[in-house]
């Protein structure tokens, strides 16, 4: 049965710290943050902060490194690029996942509530597990395959129109946002591959220079590792790079139609 | 079976395979037939001159009606075979899956025939 509720230990107590903001501050924004540390045996709770804006940057990760920075040096994120490409500060804003670095904090009204990503272990904080997602991703060998060998001394050549046939497809970041607001990836993500995954096999199903399109298909051809998508859209709603994996998997799903006639 | 490796437990027992893609294309297929053929029974019913029995089983004894009858049975049942399965299969999992699939399987045969079956007897008898 797929489980609809917290196990006791990961509910969330009403246990935590407040911050106020400092003395002065004309501007200011509550930060409520999910925290959990695995070594101190406690349940979750949320932390607030409250931080002076016009001493913050713009964006959510701007406010997240000033208070590790400044005001509670435990506090756990990932975080690299801060512009949106490496994917590393995906997380729960205001209800909905994104990327830290490219959400800017005047968007949510009132207290900005920071979890995160939903259904995924977590590691510590804003820290999520992602070994079985990257597992996901190497299952489904993402890299170019061919039976042809390498042309010697040259590249393998596509036109122009072949090359527009990825994109859309090679900007993902694999920040997770999508499949982890995937309802069908929260209850079957054991076998269910998710958007995210699923946007990277169309990626080397659309590329004209694979050959391996037909083995491609048939390691895809799986009740639970694509069919769990019953187009509930959350992916493409929420995909901080604004791609469309719904429209990729539907893409998946008329290959697989038009070879079984 | 490799499943002492992350990537092990990902590749699992190996792609299903087989009538995958025809179950999914044949829930839209049976979705559309399914539209069609409710439209046609209101309609065909709304312009009945009463709804007493005698002149409901004059309705039904007729070709154009019975056919179209038995179409509806069929598509509806196998659209609604389809979609529980789906249902069964996101939230039921292991042996608990297995048995509800043979519980909807019996469930929905019976019922269909049982459908059809007194769509022909009101059909074929004579009257």
């Amino acid at each position: 049965m797929a489980e609809f509720s917290l196990p006791p230990n990961s509910v969330i107590k009403a246990t935590g710290k407040t911050y106020p903001a400092p003395a002065g501050a004309a501007r200011t924004k509550a930060f409520k943050i999910y925290r959990w540390n695995p070594d101190d045996g406690e349940n979750p709770r949320y932390d607030t902060y409250s931080l002076d804006l016009d001493a913050t940057g713009p964006m959510v990760l701007d406010a997240l490194i000033k208070i590790k920075n400044e005001v509670d040096p435990t506090l756990t994120f990932r975080r690299s690029c801060r512009e949106g490409i490496c994917g590393s500060c995906s997380m729960n804003i205001d209800g909905s996942n994104t990327l830290a670095c490219t959400k800017p904090i005047e968007e949510v009204k009132g207290e900005v509530v920071i979890t995160p990503l939903p259904h995924m272990e977590v590691i510590k904080d804003l820290v999520p597990d992602f070994k079985h997602f990257y597992a996901q991703y190497a299952s489904i060998k993402p890299w170019l395959q061919t039976v042809t060998a390498a042309p010697s001394g040259e590249e393998r050549l596509q036109s122009p129109e072949q090359r527009e046939q990825l994109d859309g497809l090679y900007e993902c970041i694999l920040c997770a946002c999508c499949s982890t607001a995937c309802p069908s990836y929260w209850w079957n993500s054991d076998k269910f591959l998710g958007p995210a995954i699923l946007l990277q096999a169309y990626r080397w199903l659309a590329d004209s220079r694979d050959e391996m399109t037909g083995e491609r298909l048939d390691a895809l051809e799986d009740p639970f590792r694509v069919y769990r998508c019953h187009t509930i859209m959350n992916c493409s709603n929420v995909c901080p790079k604004g791609l469309n994996p719904a429209k990729a998997i539907a893409d998946i799903k008329l290959m697989m139609l038009e070879r079984a006639g | 079976m490799g499943n002492g490796t992350q990537l092990g437990r990902v590749r699992g027992l190996g792609a299903g395979g087989g009538a995958v893609v025809h179950h999914w294309w044949l829930q839209r297929v049976t979705a559309v037939a399914s539209l069609f053929l409710v439209l046609w029974f209101v309609f065909s019913l709304a312009r009945l001159p009463s709804l007493d029995y005698a002149s409901t089983v004059m309705w039904l004894r007729q070709p154009l009606v019975a056919v179209p009858m038995c179409l509806l049975v069929v598509s509806v049942f196998w659209h609604f075979r389809l979609g529980v399965q789906v249902m069964l299969e996101d939230y039921l999992h292991g042996s608990k899956r297995v048995i509800a699939m043979l519980a909807l399987n019996f469930y929905t045969f019976a019922l269909a025939a049982l459908a059809l079956f007194s769509v022909l007897k009101v059909a074929l008898s004579a009257g």
